[in-house]
């Protein structure tokens, strides 16, 4: 990129080129902002200097999206953009000094803005020292930063865009401004905006006893800058700057117009030893009082106030005295071009509105508390719903009594795992041993559920309620499904018969008698279980069975209509329930296979019965 | 924030053990001295300080303020026994005390007990920092007079960008005997200065006895901010508030607001009988508008200071102003005349105005009957986002509750509403 050379007085041109430092993409933003209301053709920032990620952030040129590079350290920034010579620090108190120093140490950059608070006054001092010895600039610490008007911006100065366009920031004018408040700089461009024909150039010092700069060395750089052609300076109680600057006008270092206030008059009316928000204000002696201040800067020739009301008052009258003495011909208007609002910022003003993509009615995070179904997850811990009630939620989206959250936890604790031999925990285990990770060996385990394998659940449910609602006699229902040649789902068990019954099948009977006022179903199907253990007396209704028709019981309980089941039944929830208690079980072989460091699973080849042709039948 | 003065008792004690540590034990620097709060329990020092039983003692407040001796409140080579009579007649007592600054009013609750050193020589020691250099100051004649004798006093200045360590100042001091042992304190001490972060540094006087640095008298501030790379240095160290600075209640309850947040909430009440009621956003714009009072004539009538900053919540800024609002209603004006609150503030960069107004306004609607018998008039400035919609809610909210609000935006001069309200000018 062309570059004029930049004058010693000058610290920001239009073609400035600077690192922001520290993630702050919301001052880069702001950044590129300004620089597309002045009209600007590149952006201001060169890169990012992020020390935990480099890479690239996207942000809004306008109307459009481009991206800045991240760098992460401040050797490969200044390597790759040698032409930046601005650096502003949004480091932390504990780390500005550091990265400060070692942008201080590079060839090319020259000026540098610290935005942190609180950073110790030696290791301060020592910047500001180190930067003086290689005549470079630090604007700050504890600073907003500054800026040049239509040229360049420090970081977050100035506000919001409308701020920054009602005081006319965006071209320049005539007058150089001085502070040590950041807080107030708005207030000061405002001021300045409506007295004078606006700002050439804003710098706030930061309030820290021992800032960087100075208010007079920016003074000093203003009165050599021919395009500026008045000062205004607002200073603070405490140390001795502004009695420099008396001295400075004085002595004739500074000859231009320049209006200025010392705030703190209210301290001598203040008992003992008021802090004010900034660490250096604080009167420590009798010279140091705003009061004193003022009179100094009065009495070499100043324009002092009499107080900060007549400020702008002041200001106009010596903006106006040089454009009748033709020192100051008025800035040309522009009109800036528009930014397009945010469209946060637009919601948020109720100016826009989109339909949604996605639609949530079981839960909410958008608010202070996430919520299960408009429930707080805090009341959900302090009353102890616990998992049965958490499913309640978040599957039925219905709190259910404590009796429904004690089965279906039951429920849960019977089926979360069937030994090593079942389908799903082998899955698992010859995954886990072929090295691979959890979700692949949990989610092998899992893919095996189905009409097979622990899908019997939902089957069993959807068999028995053909029977009930039908109103088949037990006989007549199991003649039925013969006639279609479907097994009935739920019956049947290895080992277990009526006489020697599966204790955990009794437990779910047994629960259900006490708590639920009725089972229809489940009095269905231990009447059709007389009719196939007449068969074979292992043919019984099993575990994934009972499961079954008790959840369509509980669901009756609770009220839900047979439609709603029919289609919870079609959505593979009941399944749902048994891939949940499941997948506890799967995990636990995932993990004892690693603990056990069981190595890759090979099948011994006498266990697979080889029956291929010796030659394949040749087709076609 | 900063430069904060520390008692003498944790300055003596942080620097005898720095100096031990950083001459390598070559050193010794006195630290024998005990505090005393109204807590201590007097009759069992002696267990664990035993010399509080085999030397005459020193005893004086411990309270950041100086001109003890001049203020009477001096024990010097007394026994414990009469040390203990001496502080138990003064603890919790109210004093008022002359320093150069004017008098202060306040309780006296720490006190510290040291060894009374019979000495010959006072000398006068003192570090402090300007920009680019710190400055050691030295003189044979200290005391409380050394301002007398100012012109004794050498001062060698030491660049910022100097290693502490390499300073020597033997050839700079003036004719004493055993020189190169007082330059070797003076040179462990800078170094303690600089890296203990002391803001401040003074002994006045300080003396040997025995080999060892007896500091008599010692001011130290600390630089608060370093606190996160100096906790081990510094120990537990305190950082009292100045001498007779006692919060009212309302000054603490704001104060605990403002410890329980990142935003900032201040408020000191300066006279509650006062007319003009300060509720500004920003610490900048809080001191103007404080100053603007004050320069136009009305310091009599200014209430209080005061800001709130940095995004407080609605909660807190409702908290806030309630605290203000009950202070400021408690009793109508005697002469019967108006009261002003002025609710001021600058041009804000991002803060959104009409949000940060929602808890002043749910306080103004709570102390709506209040305000009407107090005869409160409400002037508002502000600017920023937002801020249209802010001052019209508050305007708003005033023909809600029958109180007088006259808004004005960044149109306005920040502090013309101070002077329309106690001038009536426009």
């Amino acid at each position: 990129m062309a570059k004029t050379k930049l004058a010693s007085y000058e610290l920001f041109s239009r073609d400035t080129q600077a690192f922001v430092y520290g993630n702050q993409t919301r001052a880069v933003q702001r950044m590129l902002d300004f620089d597309y209301l002045c009209r600007k053709e590149t952006p201001s920032v060169a890169a990012m200097i992020t020390p935990e990620r480099g890479g690239f952030e996207k942000f809004f040129w306008g109307t459009k999206e481009i991206t800045i590079p991240k760098v992460m350290t401040i050797a490969e920034a200044v390597k790759r953009w040698p032409e930046a010579d601005v650096m502003i620090n949004f480091a932390s108190q504990r780390s500005a000094f550091d990265s400060t120093m070692e942008a201080l140490a590079t060839d090319t950059i020259r000026t540098i803005a610290v935005i942190a608070e609180g950073i110790p006054e030696r290791q301060t001092r020592i910047m500001a020292a180190t930067a003086k010895q290689k005549s470079k600039w630090i604007i700050g610490p504890a600073t907003v930063g500054g800026l040049k008007a239509g040229c360049f911006k420090l970081g977050n100065t100035a506000g919001t865009m409308d701020n920054i366009k009602e005081a006319k920031l965006y071209r320049p004018g005539s007058v150089g401004f001085v502070s040590v408040s950041g807080g107030l700089s708005n207030e000061a461009y405002n001021i300045v905006a409506r007295a004078t024909d606006g700002l050439y150039e804003g710098i706030a010092i930061g309030g820290d006893a021992f800032p960087c700069s100075t208010l007079l060395d920016h003074l000093l750089r203003y009165e050599q800058n021919p395009a500026i052609k008045m000062l205004v300076c607002l200073g603070e109680l405490g140390g001795t700057a502004e009695v420099q600057i008396a001295e400075a006008v004085k002595g004739g270092r500074i000859k231009k117009p320049l209006v200025m206030w010392v705030t703190g008059t209210c301290a001598k009316v203040l008992p003992g030893e008021v802090q004010f928000g900034h660490a250096g204000a604080r009167a420590g002696s009798a010279a140091e009082t705003a009061d004193a201040k003022n009179q100094a800067l009065r009495d070499a020739g100043v324009v002092v106030p009499t107080s900060f009301n007549d400020y702008h008052e002041k200001i106009k009258q010596t903006y106006d005295g040089l454009v009748k003495k033709g020192v100051i011909k008025p800035a040309e208007e522009t009109t800036p071009p528009n930014i397009p609002m945010d469209y946060a910022q637009a919601v948020a003003e109720g100016l826009v509105r989109k339909p949604t993509n996605f639609i949530s009615t079981i839960c909410d995070e958008s608010g202070d508390v996430h919520n299960y179904a408009g429930i707080p997850i805090d009341e959900v811990i302090e009353r102890k719903l616990g998992i049965g009630g958490v499913i309640g939620l978040l599957w039925f989206k219905k709190e259910i009594p404590p009796y429904a959250r004690e089965f279906l936890e039951m429920v849960i604790q019977i089926i979360a795992d069937h030994g090593a031999a079942v389908s799903g925990a082998h899955n698992t285990i010859v995954t886990a041993r072929a090295g691979k990770d959890l979700i692949s060996s949990l989610v092998s385990g899992i893919l095996t559920i189905g009409p097979r394998f622990g899908g019997a659940v939902n089957g069993a449910a959807e068999h028995f309620l053909i029977g009930l609602r039908g109103q088949m006699a037990p006989r007549d229902f199991v003649d039925h499904m013969k006639a279609k040649n479907v097994n009935v789902q739920g019956i049947g068990h290895k080992l277990h018969t009526l006489e020697n019954p599966d204790k955990r099948v009794e437990l779910m009977k047994n629960f259900a008698k006490a708590h639920f006022t009725n089972t229809p179903l489940l009095d269905y199907a231990l009447a059709v279980e007389q009719v196939t253990t007449k068969k074979k007396n292992n043919l019984i209704l099993n575990v994934d069975g009972c499961i079954g028709v008790l959840l369509v019981d509980l669901l009756k309980e609770l009220k839900f209509t047979d439609a709603e089941i029919d289609q919870m039944i079609k959505m593979d929830l009941f399944n749902a329930l048994f891939v949940l208690g499941r997948s506890i079980g799967l995990m636990g072989h995932y993990f004892d296979q690693n603990r056990l460091e069981q190595g890759l699973y090979r099948h011994p080849l006498d266990d697979i019965l080889y029956d291929v042709p010796d030659r394949p039948e040749v087709v076609g | 924030m900063a430069q904060k003065g520390i008692r003498e008792v944790d300055a003596k004690q942080i620097i005898a053990k720095a100096v031990g540590q950083l001459s390598a034990g070559e050193l010794a620097f006195d630290d024998r001295i005990v505090l005393v709060t109204p807590e201590t329990d007097l009759a069992a020092l002696p267990k664990q300080y035993p010399w509080l039983n085999t030397t005459k003692l020193v005893a004086k407040p411990d309270q950041l303020f100086g001109k003890r001796g001049v203020n009477n409140l001096l024990a010097v080579d007394k026994t414990f026994d009469e040390v203990k009579a001496w502080i138990g007649e003064r603890m919790n007592k109210e004093v008022t005390i002359q320093q150069t600054t004017g008098k202060t009013t306040g309780v006296l609750t720490h006190f510290l007990i040291e060894p009374y050193v019979p000495h010959d020589v006072e000398y006068y020691l003192a570090f402090t920092s300007h920009g680019d250099t710190d400055t050691i100051h030295f003189s044979t004649q200290g005391g409380i007079n050394v301002e007398e004798a100012w012109d004794s006093v050498v001062h060698i200045d030491v660049p910022v960008l100097a290693q502490s360590a390499d300073v020597r100042v033997a050839k700079k001091l003036p004719k004493i005997p055993n020189p190169e042992m007082v330059a070797r304190f003076i040179e462990v001490l800078y170094r303690v200065f600089v890296d203990y972060h002391f803001a401040y540094l003074e002994f006045n006087p300080f003396t040997f006895a025995g080999g060892k640095l007896v500091p008599l008298d010692c001011v130290a501030k600390l630089d608060d901010t370093a606190a996160y790379q100096c906790a081990e240095k510094w120990g537990a160290v305190e950082f009292p508030k100045a001498f007779g600075t006692t919060a009212t209640k309302e000054e603490a309850y704001v104060k605990s607001l403002d410890e329980k947040t990142g935003a900032s909430l201040k408020l000191t009440v300066l006279n509650p009988k006062g007319r003009v009621w300060l509720l500004v956003a920003g610490g900048g714009a809080s001191v103007i508008y404080a100053d603007t009072v004050v320069d136009l004539g009305y310091a009599k009538e200014l209430a209080n200071y005061g800001e709130y900053s940095g995004d407080p919540t609605t909660e807190l800024t409702y908290e806030y102003t309630k605290t203000l609002l009950d202070l400021m209603t408690r009793e109508p004006d005697p002469k019967g005349r108006e009261k002003f609150l002025i609710i001021g503030g600058g041009i804000a960069n991002f803060t959104d105005v009409a949000k940060t107004f929602t808890g002043i306004i749910q306080a103004l609607e709570q102390y709506k009957d209040r305000l009407q018998k107090n005869k409160v008039k409400i002037y508002i400035r502000r600017g920023g986002p937002n801020y249209k919609e802010g001052l019209e809610k508050m305007r708003k909210v005033g023909e809600r509750i029958g109180v007088p609000v006259e808004v004005y935006g960044p149109e306005t001069h920040m502090t013309a509403v101070v002077s329309m309200a106690l001038e009536g000018r426009k």
